[in-house]
C-alpha cells in the first residue's frame, strides 16, 4: 500500500539511502583513514561534516529563496510545498551547523562560541528562517500563509550577506579563523563524498517533506464542488 | 484594458469563491444591465457578501470571471475599482478620526474636493452634519452605518454595491437610503443591493436574484421575488 | 503623488489623535534603560562603555510596540481595504506608514538620550551626528516592521510572532547602530564611523525598496 500509492515518495527515500550511503564512506574516511592534520590534531575532522552541512545549509536555503520567488510569480503552490520542506530543511541543517561549531570551537579555543562571522550569520539565519516557520504555524488560510512567509524568506534570504559582512567587520577586532580556509588533497576525498551524500540526504528529505506539505495543501485547498442543482444557474437579464 | 462599450453593468460567469474548505459562492453567473437596479436575497450564509466583496475586488474569484463596468475582476482590478462603490459590513472607518476627518481622507485618495465645506454638504445628506468632528468611536451603529453610506456616495461611482444598507437604521435612515437609491437611479448608477427586507426592496430594484448556500436559485423580476422566497 | 500624500496625511491624523500612546511607549522604553542600568550593576565604567547598546536595545524593544500598534486602528473597521478599494496604490499606503512609523521611532530614540545621559554618565559631543544615527538606524527598523506587522496583525500570536520574525532580520541594524552610537560618544581615532553608517545606509536602500515592492502582496487577497 505505501510506496505503490505513492511513487514519489520512493524517489525521495531512494535520494535519502544513497545519501547517507555516501556519508558512511565518507566519514570512515575521514574518521579513519585520513591523515592527522598538522596544527589542529583530530579535532579538524570534524570539519567533515561541519563543512558539507554548511554548504548544503546555505543550498537549502537559496533553494528556498526560490521557491518563493516562483511561488509569488507563479501562484503554483507547488513551490509553496517546496518552500516549506526548503525552510524546515535549512533550519535542521543549520541548527546542526551551529551545535558542531560549538563542538569545534571547545576544544580548539576554550568556548562554546567565538563569534566566528560564518557562524554568527548562520546562528542569525537559523532565527530567521525559524521565525519563517512560525508564521507558517500561526496563519491558518492557506494563501495568506504562502504568501506571507514567501515575502518573508525573500526579505530574510536578502538581508544574509549585509548579516555576514556587519559580523564580520564588528568581529574583525578580534581575528580568529575558525575554519580551515584552503584543503589540501588527502582532505578532499572524504570531504567531497560527505558533500555529497549531504545533498543527497538533503534533497531526499526535501522531496519527501515537500510532499507531504503537498497533501496537506490538497486538503485545504481544492474540496470538490458540490453537485450541480437541477435549476440552471444562468439566467441574463435582458439589458435596459 | 479598453472598456466593454456594450451596456452591461454587471456580467459574471461561473464565479466560485471558497473559504477553507467551505463553498461560499458556487457557479454564480448573471448580466446585469447599465442603469439597472439589482436585489440579492437568501439566507444569511447564502453567499450574498460573498459576491459583492468579489465584484468589488475585495476578494479574488477562485474560479470564474466577471466583467464590472466593463473592466475585468481579474486584469483590470484597479479599473474596476475606480468605477465601483461598496458599502460593506465593515464600516472601513478609523475610529480614532472625527466623521468629517474621514471623508477627507477618503476625498484625498479619490482626488475629490477635501474641503470642509463640500464634505459637511455629504454628510448633511445622511444627516451627521451635527455630529461631523466627533470621533467615530463615539458613534452608534446606525451612525456608522450613515457615515459608511456617505463615503459610499463621496466615491460617486457608476456601480455601487450596498450590502445590507438598511441594517442597524432607523425608520427615518430608511426612507434616507430609499431617497438615495432614488437619486442614484436617475443618474443612471448600477445598484446591486443585498437585502432581507424583501419588500422595500423589491420595490427599489428592476431584477432580484436569490442565492441559496452560494448557488443562484432564482433570478427574474424583482416584483416577483417576494413570493418566489416564501 | 496624490496617494503618497493622502497616506501621509491620513498618518499624520492618526498619530496626532494617538498622541498619548506614544508617551506610553516613550515610558516603557525607558524602564528599559532603567532595568538594563540594574541587571549590569551601578558600575560607572561599565554602562558608560555599553550605553549605546542599551539604547538601541530598549529603542528595539519599545519599536515592536509601536510597529504593532499603527496596525489596529486599520484592522478594526477594515480601514486599510477600504482605502485598497478606493483604490489607493499599496506602495503609497506603505511608504506613508512606514514614513510615519520612521517619525515616531526617531523621536523615541532622541527622547531617550537625554535618559541615556543620566543613567549612563554618557556624553554626546556630537548630537547632530549623533541624531543622524538615530534617524538611519530608525529607518532600518521601520521600513522590515511596517511590512511584518502588516502580516502579523492578522496571524494569530500577533505580539510574539512580530518580534519573532523582526529580532533577527534587524542584527544589522542594531550591530551597526550600536556601533556609530558607541563611535560617537567615546571617540572614532580610525575613522570608522563613515563606513558603519554606509551600511546603515545600504540596509536601509535595500529594505525600502524590496519590502515597498512586497506591502502589496502581503495586504490584498
Amino acid at each position: 500500500m505505501g510506496a505503490a500509492r505513492d511513487p514519489g515518495a520512493g524517489r525521495g527515500y531512494g535520494f535519502m539511502m544513497f545519501g547517507f550511503l555516501l556519508l558512511l564512506v565518507g566519514s570512515y574516511i575521514g574518521l579513519f583513514r585520513a591523515p592527522t592534520e598538522a596544527f589542529m590534531g583530530d579535532v579538524y575532522r570534524i570539519m567533515y561534516v561541519h563543512v558539507p552541512t554548511a554548504w548544503n545549509t546555505m543550498l537549502a536555503f537559496t533553494f528556498a529563496f526560490f521557491c518563493a520567488l516562483l511561488f509569488l510569480f507563479r501562484g503554483d503552490f507547488k513551490w509553496d510545498s517546496r518552500h516549506e520542506a526548503a525552510v524546515e530543511v535549512g533550519v535542521m541543517l543549520s541548527g546542526l551547523l551551529c551545535m558542531q561549531g560549538s563542538l569545534w570551537a571547545k576544544p580548539t579555543w576554550g568556548v562554546w562560541w567565538d563569534w566566528d562571522p560564518r557562524l554568527t550569520t548562520t546562528a542569525v539565519m537559523f532565527f530567521s528562517f525559524a521565525g519563517i516557520l512560525a508564521l507558517r504555524r500561526f496563519v491558518d488560510d492557506p494563501v495568506k500563509r504562502a504568501t506571507w512567509s514567501a515575502a518573508a524568506t525573500i526579505v530574510a534570504y536578502v538581508d544574509v550577506p549585509i548579516v555576514y559582512f556587519s559580523v564580520r567587520w564588528w568581529n574583525s577586532l578580534h581575528q580568529m579563523q575558525s575554519s580551515p580556509e584552503t584543503v589540501s588533497a588527502p582532505f578532499l576525498i572524504p570531504l567531497r563524498t560527505n558533500a555529497f551524500g549531504v545533498l543527497f540526504l538533503m534533497t531526499g528529505l526535501i522531496m519527501l517533506r515537500a510532499r507531504v506539505a503537498a497533501l496537506r495543501l490538497e486538503q485545504e485547498l481544492a474540496p470538490p464542488l458540490p453537485p450541480p442543482h437541477a435549476a440552471p444557474s444562468l439566467q441574463p437579464e435582458p439589458a435596459r | 484594458m479598453t472598456p466593454d462599450r456594450n451596456a452591461s453593468a454587471v456580467a459574471a460567469s461561473g464565479l466560485c469563491r471558497r473559504y477553507g474548505r467551505r463553498w461560499a459562492l458556487v457557479d454564480v453567473s448573471f448580466d446585469l444591465g447599465a442603469g439597472s437596479a439589482l436585489m440579492i436575497a437568501g439566507r444569511n450564509g447564502s453567499g450574498k457578501s460573498t459576491l459583492l466583496r468579489l465584484l468589488a475586488t475585495a476578494i479574488r474569484p477562485d474560479r470564474g470571471s466577471a466583467r464590472v463596468a466593463g473592466h475585468d475582476l481579474r486584469e483590470a482590478r484597479d479599473q474596476v475599482r475606480r468605477n465601483v462603490a461598496l458599502l460593506s459590513h465593515h464600516s472601513y472607518h478609523y475610529e480614532a478620526l472625527s466623521a468629517l476627518e474621514n471623508l477627507q481622507v477618503a476625498a484625498r485618495f479619490l482626488g475629490k474636493d477635501a474641503g470642509r465645506p463640500a464634505l459637511l454638504t455629504l454628510l448633511e445628506q445622511v444627516a451627521l452634519a451635527d455630529r461631523a468632528d466627533d470621533s467615530v468611536h463615539t458613534f452608534s451603529a446606525g451612525m456608522r452605518k450613515r457615515l459608511a453610506l456617505a463615503r459610499t456616495l463621496l466615491q460617486d461611482a457608476r456601480v455601487v454595491l450596498l450590502d445590507e444598507p438598511y441594517g442597524e437604521l432607523d425608520p427615518p435612515g430608511f426612507r434616507m437610503i430609499d431617497q438615495l437609491l432614488d437619486v442614484l437611479r436617475k443618474r443612471g448608477v448600477s445598484v446591486l443591493m443585498a437585502t432581507h427586507l424583501l419588500e422595500r426592496g423589491a420595490a427599489m430594484c428592476d431584477h432580484g436574484l436569490v442565492l441559496d448556500a452560494g448557488r443562484l436559485a432564482w433570478s427574474g423580476p424583482a416584483a416577483e421575488l417576494p413570493r418566489a422566497e416564501a | 503623488m496624490r496617494d503618497l500624500l493622502a497616506a501621509l496625511h491620513k498618518e499624520a491624523l492618526l498619530q496626532w489623535r494617538s498622541r498619548a500612546q506614544l508617551l506610553a511607549v516613550f515610558v516603557f522604553g525607558a524602564t528599559s534603560l532603567l532595568l538594563f542600568s540594574f541587571a549590569v550593576g551601578p558600575h560607572a565604567e561599565l554602562l558608560r562603555e555599553n550605553a549605546a547598546g542599551f539604547l538601541w536595545l530598549g529603542l528595539l524593544l519599545a519599536s515592536t510596540l509601536t510597529l504593532a500598534e499603527t496596525y489596529q486602528a486599520e484592522m478594526e473597521q477594515r480601514a486599510l481595504e477600504g482605502l485598497l478599494l478606493l483604490p489607493a496604490s499599496p506602495p503609497a499606503l506603505y511608504y506613508g506608514k512606514a514614513l510615519s512609523n520612521w517619525f515616531q521611532l526617531t523621536l523615541l530614540g532622541s527622547g531617550l538620550v537625554p535618559l541615556m545621559v543620566v543613567l549612563y554618565d554618557a556624553n554626546v559631543p556630537r548630537p547632530l551626528a549623533l541624531f543622524a544615527v538615530i534617524a538611519l538606524g530608525c529607518a532600518g527598523l521601520s521600513a522590515p516592521g511596517t511590512l511584518y506587522a502588516a502580516m502579523t496583525h492578522q496571524a494569530r500570536s500577533r505580539q510574539t510572532l512580530l518580534p519573532l520574525l523582526l529580532f533577527p532580520l534587524v542584527v544589522p541594524v542594531l550591530i551597526a547602530s550600536v556601533k556609530a552610537t558607541s563611535l560617537l560618544m567615546t571617540g572614532d581615532p580610525m575613522g570608522q564611523l563613515r563606513p558603519w553608517m554606509l551600511l546603515l545606509a545600504c540596509f536601509d536602500a535595500l529594505h525600502w525598496s524590496l519590502c515597498g515592492l512586497l506591502f502589496g502582496r502581503v495586504v490584498e487577497d
